[in-house]
């Protein structure tokens, strides 16, 4: 059970987040000047690295907001969390 | 009571026994013979005291097993507990004993109770600053340090009492016998306010962020006296800010011939059962070893009365002081040793050793074999919690390495070896945690008794160990077949032998190849020995080849202890709506729907006693949908979800999710609608009410109301944080009565005085604001049937009085969600996750007239035009006449195109996803998804059903009032 | 004519039912040993308010109903009949007693006058529920996975968490702690809540 820090409540449960996959893939400006190759990357391709990942997780038992986290796939450990809207941060 | 003159059997009865234990006397039954043990036994050790040699048996080999260690290391003594409640595979090494136990040994695998367990079991979440895991004096000291600073602490230990390995010497602390300091020392934190003690609490799991899993078992020791309100076992959750695991070691033991006969014991274990349990677990013993621990194990057990016959020692040069001591004792101490074999009919008689130099072996008689082939720091957790291992090589183990949480290991459990080290490695420990909490660390090393590292006495300083993993059976023929390395699932070096021929050369092949290692003691005594005859068969070091990961549970935990309190009603949540008594009171049968308890039928009851059985859900439905077509009828529809949705940008939030245009609604009016995923999938359907300008409410299914909820506070905070929306789920804060059939207007009329409800003055798809039953309402008229119909929305507080009030003059029949289903797909209306599957475009459901062409984007559009959702092929929702009439469609069946079936594979041609019987179409019908349907309306297909191909007619959806002439009324 | 809207009001508040009503008596058996206290508050006053913190609009609302909306995260400020709970960034939860929504709507929405806010009324969404005495914390660590010590969720403390396996939002109070429950989970966490009081209610 991760403890995951909501921006605005602080350290709780994994079990009170929801999970939202791969962050900062932006809805297109213009989905019918995409071709069906660029729609179905948009909605179908996410990247799967192993190390840090910028990641949407929602704090849906919490205040129900929606943030970012910079999760290593590998060990699990959260470098940051940063509010939605935020630039990712730089991990060193 | 508890006086020694209470033993009624006198020496005889337990002919084990030292003289001057003591204790109340306690009545226990194994394998169908009554015994006696005494008050703090273990039933392992209750059992040596009766001199019971064989516990169980092998689960491979059908060998006999003895007691081999003396805690829950254990590998051989399995056995169930028969009485008070069955429960199986539990270690007789950690059974506590009490009046009335009943058991048995097992061959290796139990039985499950046959009958619910009446026990309470419970879970709690608990937080500390530090969670100090094992109570022996590294971690005693670590908590004692930390909870004098005011920290939070939690001290866990598996067993009844604390001092970890102080229980089973004589050594002393302060001048007092370890075991007395230890229990003053815990007695004393446990006193603190910021301090929990759990004692009989296995740390089972270490997770990510310091979430340590243990089980507390608090009544399991009292047997049939244990009160029924009391959870027999607790699960722990805890977080903590800090670990300390003072986990010590366990001792492990050498592959020989015939190392698992009864009488063959680990020494430090029968140690403990001298000193601690006042046992002697034989009469006269060969000790082996590798190590000097044995030394210390076999002066107390002759101090005890046992008879040593020889200590062979892998060694040439064992630890000097050990020696002499010997020697004062007149022990003999063979050097450069190993036993070859132990020997005997299903117990040990004799010990064969022989000189590893070579030379003529010699039979010792003896009834006890004590074999010390080193100690392994127990680091299970410390490796579960995501930590690296080294390999000691003075030690011959693996201890804990780097490690990215607040954890670390003191005392033996990181290769600290004396008492004092241990000690002093806690109290370090303790600082450590109390630094990195924030608290101010008390100055070190402070010695003086009490309040830090009590005094301990000087120890012999050790001889170096020799790692001896193997003995050669020059007898054996190279077979090695009773050499065991894991004594729970019988396999021997022979087989670890064969495994590395097969060429596996990881020690986590060599573990799924032999299943060394995956019983249910998880290799606690046998995994490094595993490793070491790898090692050695490969001619590599233990160190190049690494250890088999560590996973929880450390130890075995009952599936009931997991479960807790989460069993019977309070599994899941039962959602109920404001009606639900009535519901209940009038008999009617629920139907799950997510979590709701929603009800599925009325049945009428049967009158009079025996004659008239009553209804059967067939009979119900039928009569409730022709109260419903034909008359009045009424159903509790609160637990559609609910989201006020308000603010200047509402209509264009709501243009951008659903796929019709939403923001030419009029205030007053209402308008269904679909929403889909990016993919263009259908997601969730229902209808809009605009209230204002600004504001409108918008339903959603039953199941989806919390996913509609989400999505839209997704798109609003991650995509569109520029709209001025704000959105509400008002779900519980209305209850709503659907109130549907030709009569539904004049039940209303006359419900509400107030309220014009003629069709101009209330048309279909408006709502309005009324006072009906006297209750302040909003009234919609919308249809989920086909009829004219009204849904009743009032504060949930007054949702009972509401219904009450519609069902008062008799006329109105209530009904359940089967007859909703019925009257919907008559209509061709689609319930989303039932006629739909995340597969389905608004286009497959024949629903192209609710897509908008004129919106540039919305959720869902671009997909429209992708190459697959206009696949002429993609499955369509049509109806299915069955051609009998009579015969009910399996839902799940699926379409073929012949009469016959050919070979498989069979191509399907899509399946049914509703399938009724209709009162208003006098027969049978389904909905079904089927590829390219609506092409083929007229064909005739068919449904394997059992043996049988049902012929079907493939029809419209919308098989009731097409032309839609009834909703008007 | 005022007699008579008194009357109706009456009546109608007479058929209210509070969702978790039939619990009264199982509530007060499991309060009799003294060492907790369950209890329902039925039919308080809730408005879920959502309003950009930094705007007019929010300080408005905060001196119009005299209590500041709380910025804290998790905290709540009271004043007068009013209690405000934090829920989220933009969102407050507005408590009074039993029949102010009407006044409280009104109130707020002209505080707001004109700007974005949302004002829903959603007092029957949710009831009450009192869980206090020296065990309330035990009891409520069951199922809680928050840390309730004194020093980390004492008093004027807010939670939106869950309960068991229900979302509950959790208030600290000078005596003892307050659930808002979803109405159709009250049954199911007040079923909850007298099971895991067993232990510490048995004996008394
Ligand atoms: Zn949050």
């Amino acid at each position: 059970m991760l403890l995951i820090a909501c921006p605005w409540c602080g350290p709780r449960d994994e079990a009170e987040f929801h999970y939202g996959g791969q962050a900062h893939v932006a809805y297109p400006e213009d989905p019918a000047a995409l071709s069906d190759e660029e729609w179905a990357r948009y909605l179908f391709f996410r990247d799967n690295p192993e190390g840090l990942f910028a990641e949407r997780w929602s704090h849906t038992a919490g205040c129900r907001r929606w943030f970012n986290a910079v999760r290593d796939t590998a060990t699990n450990e959260i470098h940051a969390v940063y509010r939605a809207g935020e630039p990712r941060p730089v991990i060193a | 009571m508890s006086e020694r003159s209470e033993r009624t059997g006198g020496a005889a009865a337990q002919p084990h026994r030292r003289e001057g234990a003591s204790g109340r006397v306690l009545r226990f039954r194994f394998d169908g013979r009554e015994y006696e043990g005494l008050e703090g036994d273990t039933l392992a050790s209750a059992l040596l005291a009766n001199g019971v040699r064989a516990v169980a048996s092998s689960i491979r080999l059908g060998r006999p097993r003895g007691v081999y260690a003396a805690g829950s290391e254990e590998p051989n003594a399995l056995v169930q507990i028969e009485e008070p409640f069955p429960e199986p595979m539990l270690q007789a090494t950690t059974v506590e004993l009490y009046d009335g136990l009943v058991a048995t040994g097992l061959p290796g695998q139990g039985r499950l109770a046959d009958r619910p367990d009446p026990a309470r079991y419970d879970a709690v979440h608990a937080h500390c600053d530090v969670l100090v895991v094992g109570a022996g004096p590294a971690g005693i000291a670590a908590a004692g340090v930390a909870a004098r600073a005011g920290a939070r602490v939690i001290l866990a230990d598996e067993r009844p009492e604390p001092g970890g390995s102080l229980l089973g010497t004589a050594e002393t602390l302060d001048g007092r016998p370890g075991r007395e300091w230890a229990a003053e020392e815990v007695a004393a934190l446990a006193a603190l306010p910021e301090v929990r003690v759990l004692r009989r609490t296995t740390v089972l799991g270490h997770y990510d962020d310091n979430h340590v899993i243990a089980v507390e078992r608090r009544t399991n020791h009292l047997g049939a006296a244990a009160p029924a309100d009391v959870a027999r076992e607790r699960v722990w959750r805890i977080r903590a800010g800090r670990v300390v695991l003072a986990t010590g070691g366990h001792e492990r033991f050498v592959a020989f011939a015939g190392n698992d006969l009864p009488g063959v014991m680990l020494a430090g274990a029968a140690r403990t059962y001298a000193n601690h349990y006042r046992v002697l677990p034989g009469r006269r013993a060969v000790v082996f070893t590798t190590n000097d621990s044995a030394y210390a194990a076999a002066l107390d057990l002759a101090d005890a009365g046992v008879e040593i016959a020889a200590i062979a020692d892998v060694r040439q040069a064992p630890g000097e002081a050990w020696a002499a001591r010997c020697a004062e004792r007149g022990l003999e101490v063979l050097t450069g040793h190993v036993v070859t074999a132990a020997k005997g009919e299903g117990e040990v008689s004799s010990v064969e050793v022989a000189s590893r130099e070579g030379g003529q072996a010699r039979e010792i008689p003896a009834d006890l074999l004590l074999v010390s082939g080193g100690w392994t720091p127990v680091v299970h957790l410390f490796s579960q919690a995501g930590g690296t291992l080294r390999y000691d090589e003075e030690l011959g183990a693996f201890t804990p390495g780097e490690t990215r949480q607040a954890v670390e290991a003191a005392g033996f459990a990181r290769g600290v070896r004396t008492l004092r080290a241990c000690l002093e490695d806690g109290a370090e420990a303790g600082r450590r945690a109390l630094a990195a909490a924030g608290f101010a660390v008390p100055a070190g090393p402070a010695v003086p008794s009490g309040t830090a590292v009590p005094s301990a006495g000087e120890e012999p300083a050790a001889a170096p160990a020799e790692h001896l993993w193997l003995v050669e059976a020059p007898g054996d023929g190279g077979d090695y077949g009773t050499h065991f390395v894991d004594l729970q699932r019988d396999v021997t070096v022979g087989e670890v032998l064969r495994a590395v021929g097969a060429g596996l050369t990881s020690v986590e092949h060599v573990k799924r190849y032999t299943t060394a290692g995956t019983a249910h003691d998880q290799g606690k005594t046998s995994g490094l020995l595993t490793g070491g005859v790898v090692a050695h068969a490969l001619g590599v070091d233990v160190a190049e080849l690494g250890t088999t990961t560590f996973r929880a549970p450390y130890t075995p935990v009952s599936f009931a202890a997991l479960a807790g309190r989460d069993r019977g009603p309070l599994h899941d949540p039962v959602r109920v709506t404001a009606m639900h008594e009535w519901h209940v009171a009038r008999g009617a049968l629920f139907e799950n729907v997510g979590q709701w308890k929603r009800p599925w039928y009325y049945p009428r009851r049967g009158e009079g006693p025996g004659e008239d059985p009553g209804e059967d859900m067939e009979a119900a439905v039928l009569r409730e949908c022709r109260a419903a077509r034909e008359d009045v009828a009424a159903m509790d529809a609160s637990t559609l979800g609910k989201i006020d949705v308000v603010g200047p940008d509402a209509a264009v939030l709501l243009d951008r999710l659903y796929t019709n245009m939403m923001s030419t609604l009029k205030v007053g009016s209402i308008r269904y609608g679909v929403m889909c995923r990016p993919d263009g999938m259908v997601f969730d359907d229902g209808t809009v009410i605009r209230l204002a300008d600004d504001r409108f409410l918008v339903t959603t299914t039953t199941g989806n109301a919390a996913a509609v909820l989400d999505w839209m506070e997704e798109w609003l905070q991650t995509e569109w944080p520029d709209l001025r929306v704000c959105c509400t789920s008002v779900t519980e804060q209305w209850a709503t009565v659907a109130l549907v059939g030709p009569r539904s207007r004049e039940v209303l009329a006359r419900l509400a005085p107030g309220l014009a409800v003629d069709n101009d003055s209330f048309p279909f798809m408006t709502w309005r604001d009324a006072e009906v039953a006297g209750i302040e309402a909003r009234v919609c008229r919308i249809s989920f049937s086909g009829e004219l119909a009204y849904e009743i929305n009032v504060s949930s507080w007054s949702g009972l009085a509401l219904w009450e009030a519609v069902m008062a003059s008799g006329e109105v029949t209530p009904y359940g969600t089967e007859t909703m289903h019925v009257l919907r797909a008559e209509k061709g209306f689609p319930i989303v996750g039932q006629d739909t599957d995340g597969t389905v475009t608004p286009q497959d459901l024949g629903m192209e007239w609710i897509v908008s062409k004129k919106k540039a984007d919305f959720v869902g559009k671009r997909s429209f035009a992708r190459a697959d959702t206009s696949r002429p092929d993609r499955k369509h929702l049509v109806g299915l006449l069955p051609e009998d009439p009579g015969v009910l469609l399996p839902e799940g069946a699926h379409l073929v195109e012949t009469s016959a079936l050919p070979e498989p594979p069979v191509p399907t041609l899509g399946f049914v996803t509703s399938s009724y019987r209709s009162a208003a179409l006098g027969r049978t019908f389904a909905l079904a998804l089927v590829s390219g349907g609506r092409e083929r309306v007229g064909e005739r297909l068919y449904a394997p059903v059992g043996a049988d191909l049902v012929p079907v007619t493939v029809t419209s959806h919308v098989l009731y009032d097409p032309e839609g002439a009834r909703r008007d009324g | 004519m005022a007699d008579s809207v008194a009357a109706s009001v009456a009546a109608s508040m007479a058929e209210r039912r509070s969702p978790a009503a039939a619990f009264a008596a199982r509530f007060e058996a499991a309060s009799a040993g003294g060492g907790l206290r369950l209890a329902e508050i039925p039919f308080l006053t809730q408005i879920n308010l959502r309003v950009d913190p930094k705007s007019p609009a929010a300080e408005r609302i905060g001196t119009a109903i005299g209590v500041p909306l709380p910025v804290e995260p998790g905290t709540a400020a009271g004043g007068g009949d009013l209690e405000v709970l934090w829920l989220g960034p933009d969102e407050w939860l507005v408590v009074g007693p039993d029949g102010a929504a009407p006044g409280l709507v009104e109130r707020l929405t002209e505080a707001a006058d004109g700007e974005h806010v949302s004002v829903v009324d959603v007092s029957a969404q949710r009831t009450t529920l009192v869980v206090a005495g020296d065990r309330a914390r035990d009891v409520l660590a069951h199922g809680c996975a928050l840390d309730l010590h004194p020093r980390v969720f004492g008093p004027g403390r807010v939670a939106q968490t869950m309960l068991a396996r229900a979302g509950v939002v959790l208030v600290a109070g000078a005596d003892g702690f307050r659930l808002l429950v979803r109405s159709s989970f009250a049954a199911y966490v007040a079923e909850w809540l007298l099971d895991a009081s067993v232990e510490y209610v048995a004996g008394g």
